[in-house]
């Protein structure tokens, strides 16, 4: 008998938490890569009575999608046209895609990339010979021409274990430690009270201490993340933790901007990585630097037969790519997995000593033969200790040495993002260049109103996985896209002169924002075990029972990524019915406030999916989801934008279709 | 488990208001039980294996444990990190041991050049710091 019941955690919240106001005129929500770049660039374009301050959730130093690590970075447009990246990602996101945004982004990302390198991020580079030196050799920088090396046409290797830590340190130095604000969580944006569709400011509040942070500002950067835990995942014990996309990101910026009013685009995309099964460690370097191939169960290297060519003829232009999209090599996979030709496999093995051949066959001796393989087992490892140690520790775990045997590989849970092989997001504003098409109606429809990243609220911009339709910026990509945004925060500052006013009084924030405290120690004594009450429901159990419908209902890995019209009707019936009940979420300390609110956001983002997937009658990616009811990709009446406004005042949806331009050549497609 | 403590080397970081692991972890998930002056991960199941504690902890007191849901026991992975390198011990379940080590940074801790006073040309131009010229598509 544990009574009296007690909060769960070291941190108990109070009813009444102490009230912080601030007012500045710039404010970035999140610490991850995109707010990073804007807290280095701002301070260059801003003069001094410029008031900017960073809020984030987590460190700097260590938050984010890259806070483990990265062993690459895969976006470097280095020696290619920009106008192949533009390809690359419009094929790889099957043809729809905001152009004019990848290709901004493309010709801003290696200035970015040389920062990096010079802040201290060793990057891998070619000697004389062609051998690979890893970034502590002494070779010629990117910016003094030097040769990185490159796995595929995109992405360079580097040693990347404390790749955030060496953005954050100057993106923080930039903008002055004093204007950082770390472990607070801002939960909503703020519309203003007398200028129509302006953002005026935020509210959060802290992890640490029982207090609520009302921010007034006159232009916004959100960027923290895509969203993760909103499907049930592969593992549902301990290894729940051990997401592909970070564990954290909670949709937050997805709900947040699309709350007051931001147009959304793409919001149907998401993405299912096939990945080294339950240890989600990455594919990348083992299919581009080591040559890997997979194997279904019979042995058969099914990717490269005659029938998964002939599959990918019903995909066309996309399926015809020297390098097939993401979604239609997971649908292959998918197929060999329904047809019961499973488990998969990546030839670790067979790729490894095809090296050691190789060099054999080539004369090499065995003590430099056995040099060799140290240095390529070495990267092979290193692979995964600098993102996904987790991988390591199950390789150790079940004693596979990747020389020995190969792994198993296997889609994962649906992600929402935008930055990766996703584009899900917010529908922003292009760079006002002549080049950038211009189309009349509202700005759901526009693709350029003035300011580049600006959403179709004035003030707020967004960037990395918040902008939409444009996917494949990767870590540099979003810093880059947070330098853009930097630039346009001290633009729209210097063009409108106004002061700030909410709506709401700030204790009205903060009565909303720690209502789930108030309900447990209300309520918290009406039982003898604190998680089961008849007046209250507890986070974990929200968060589980959201993910139980989105994977029974939304295309989630129970149906091997199916829906269909009916399923999705029943989803958001039950989503209508979860969204009641977590307005009696309960929280006793400040950890699991914060999983409430991060169960707000995952609840509102997941219904915008599925409302996406519902509006579009066609199924535009397979092998990330499917409707039965329209199972084909259908380009002659959906080659277009789904975008969709949530009206903050009549809090009434539109979704709408919107024309998909090409701004590069479309003959040659690739 | 993800990460633990181990009790005999955790010292609460001395009774400071935060503890190393409390500073970084990404999720929230390190506390300091103030009565015996100890950390501990206080969700497991929402542990990335991220080893932002491992790696940060002033005592080498925080290791991991692979999930248990999918991961044997008996293997285990641990860095040492240092200014410009870290050192990884991979322990297997046989018992069977691999270490590798790897640069991760090139600079001292601080040096990054955060381009200070450094401003921008044209405000009403797309060209950000140190760019010029940009392209446009052909």
């Amino acid at each position: 008998m544990a009574l009296p019941n007690k909060p769960m955690g070291e941190l108990p919240a109070i009813d009444n938490p102490e009230i912080v106001e601030h007012d500045v005129d710039v404010l970035i929500v999140g610490g991850g890569m995109a707010a990073c770049g804007a807290a280095f660039e701002i301070k260059k374009w801003a003069g001094d009575d410029l008031k900017i301050t960073l809020v984030d959730k987590a460190s700097m130093e260590r938050s984010g999608a890259v806070a483990q690590g990265l062993s690459a970075i895969n976006t470097y447009i280095g020696e290619n046209p920009i106008e192949d990246y533009v390809k690359m990602v419009r094929n790889d996101l099957m043809g729809v895609v905001r152009e004019d945004l990848i290709y901004d982004c493309g010709r801003h990302v290696d200035e970015s990339v040389k920062l990096f390198e010079e802040w201290g991020l060793p990057v891998w580079k070619k000697d004389a010979d062609g051998e690979n030196l890893d970034g502590s050799k002494p070779a010629p920088t990117l910016r003094e021409g030097g040769t990185p090396v490159r796995t595929g046409k995109w992405q360079i290797m580097i040693n990347g274990e404390s790749y955030k830590c060496i953005v954050a340190e100057p993106a923080k130095t930039a903008l002055g430690e004093d204007n950082c604000l770390e472990r607070i969580f801002i939960v909503k944006m703020l519309l203003d009270k007398n200028k129509a569709n302006q953002v005026a400011g935020a509210v959060g509040f802290s992890t640490r201490e029982n207090k609520v942070h009302v921010f007034r500002c006159r232009a916004a950067l959100v960027a923290c993340g895509g969203a993760v835990n909103i499907f049930r995942p592969r593992s549902t014990g301990e290894g729940k933790g051990r997401a592909w996309y970070p564990v954290w990101n909670a949709g937050s910026t997805y709900t947040m901007c699309g709350q007051v009013g931001a147009t959304m685009t793409m919001m149907e995309n998401r993405f299912t990585p096939a990945r080294f099964k339950d240890g989600y460690g990455p594919v990348g370097a083992w299919f581009l630097l080591f040559k890997a191939k997979v194997a279904n169960g019979l042995g058969d290297f099914y990717a490269m037969g005659d029938a998964a060519k002939e599959e990918l003829q019903k995909f066309m232009p996309y399926g015809a790519s020297a390098v097939t999209p993401t979604c239609l090599r997971n649908h292959l996979m998918v197929r060999e997995f329904i047809e019961g030709r499973g488990p998969i496999y990546m030839a670790t093995d067979v790729a490894l000593n095809a090296f050691l051949d190789e060099r054999r066959e080539a004369g090499m001796d065995e003590k430099s033969l056995k040099k060799f393989w140290k240095h390529l087992e070495s990267e092979a490892w290193e692979d995964f200790l600098d993102m996904s140690v987790g991988q390591a520790g199950l390789w150790a775990g079940a004693n596979i040495e990747p020389e020995k045997v190969g792994s198993e590989i296997m889609p994962t849970e649906p992600y929402l993002l935008g930055s990766h092989s996703g584009c899900c997001g917010i529908w922003t504003s292009g760079p006002d260049e002549d080049w950038v098409p211009s189309v009349d109606g509202s700005r759901a429809h526009q693709y350029k109103w003035g300011y580049n990243r600006m959403t179709t609220v004035d003030g707020l911009f967004t960037a990395g996985d918040g902008v939409g339709a444009s996917g494949h910026k990767f870590s540099s990509g979003a810093h880059a896209e947070g330098r853009i945004v930097a630039k346009q925060l001290v633009k729209f500052c210097r063009d409108n002169d106004f002061t700030p006013e909410l709506k709401q009084s700030a204790q009205e924030l903060a009565d909303e924002i720690y209502a789930p405290v108030k309900l447990y120690n209300q309520h918290v004594g009406a039982s003898t075990a604190a998680n089961v009450n008849p007046n209250y429901c507890k986070p974990a159990g929200i968060m589980m029972r959201l993910m139980k419908a989105t994977d029974e209902y939304g295309a989630g890995v129970a149906t091997y990524y199916m829906t269909s019209g009916k399923l999705l009707g029943i989803c958001m019936d039950l989503l209508q019915l979860l969204r009641e009940d977590a307005e009696k979420m309960a929280a006793g300390d400040l950890h699991e406030l914060m999983r409430a609110w991060e169960n707000y956001h995952r609840i509102w983002c997941v219904e915008m999916h599925i409302r996406h997937i519902q509006f579009r009658e066609e199924s535009r990616y397979p092998g990330f989801y499917y409707r039965s009811d329209f199972p084909n990709v259908d380009d002659e009446n959906w080659k277009c934008f789904v975008n969709s406004t949530f009206n903050p005042e009549t809090q009434e949806w539109l979704c709408e279709k919107v024309e998909c331009l090409n701004i590069v050549e479309t003959d040659p497609w690739l | 488990m993800p990460s633990y403590v181990d009790p005999e080397k955790c010292d609460g970081c001395k009774g400071g208001d935060k503890t190393a692991c409390m500073y970084i972890c990404p999720n929230d998930l390190m506390v300091l039980n103030k009565e015996e002056m100890k950390a501990y991960n206080q969700e497991p199941d929402a542990c990335w294996e991220c080893y932002s504690c491992v790696k940060i902890c002033p005592q080498g007191a925080i290791f991991v444990r692979g999930y248990d849901d999918f991961v044997p026991m008996g293997g285990q992975v641990h860095p040492m990190r240092s200014a410009d390198s870290i050192m990884w011990t991979v322990k297997f379940r046989n018992g069977n041991m691999k270490r590798f080590k790897f640069p991760v940074r090139t600079t001292a801790e601080g040096a990054a050049n955060a381009y200070p006073g450094e401003k921008g040309a044209n405000l009403d131009d797309e060209c950000l710091l140190l760019e010029s010229d940009l392209p446009t598509p052909k």
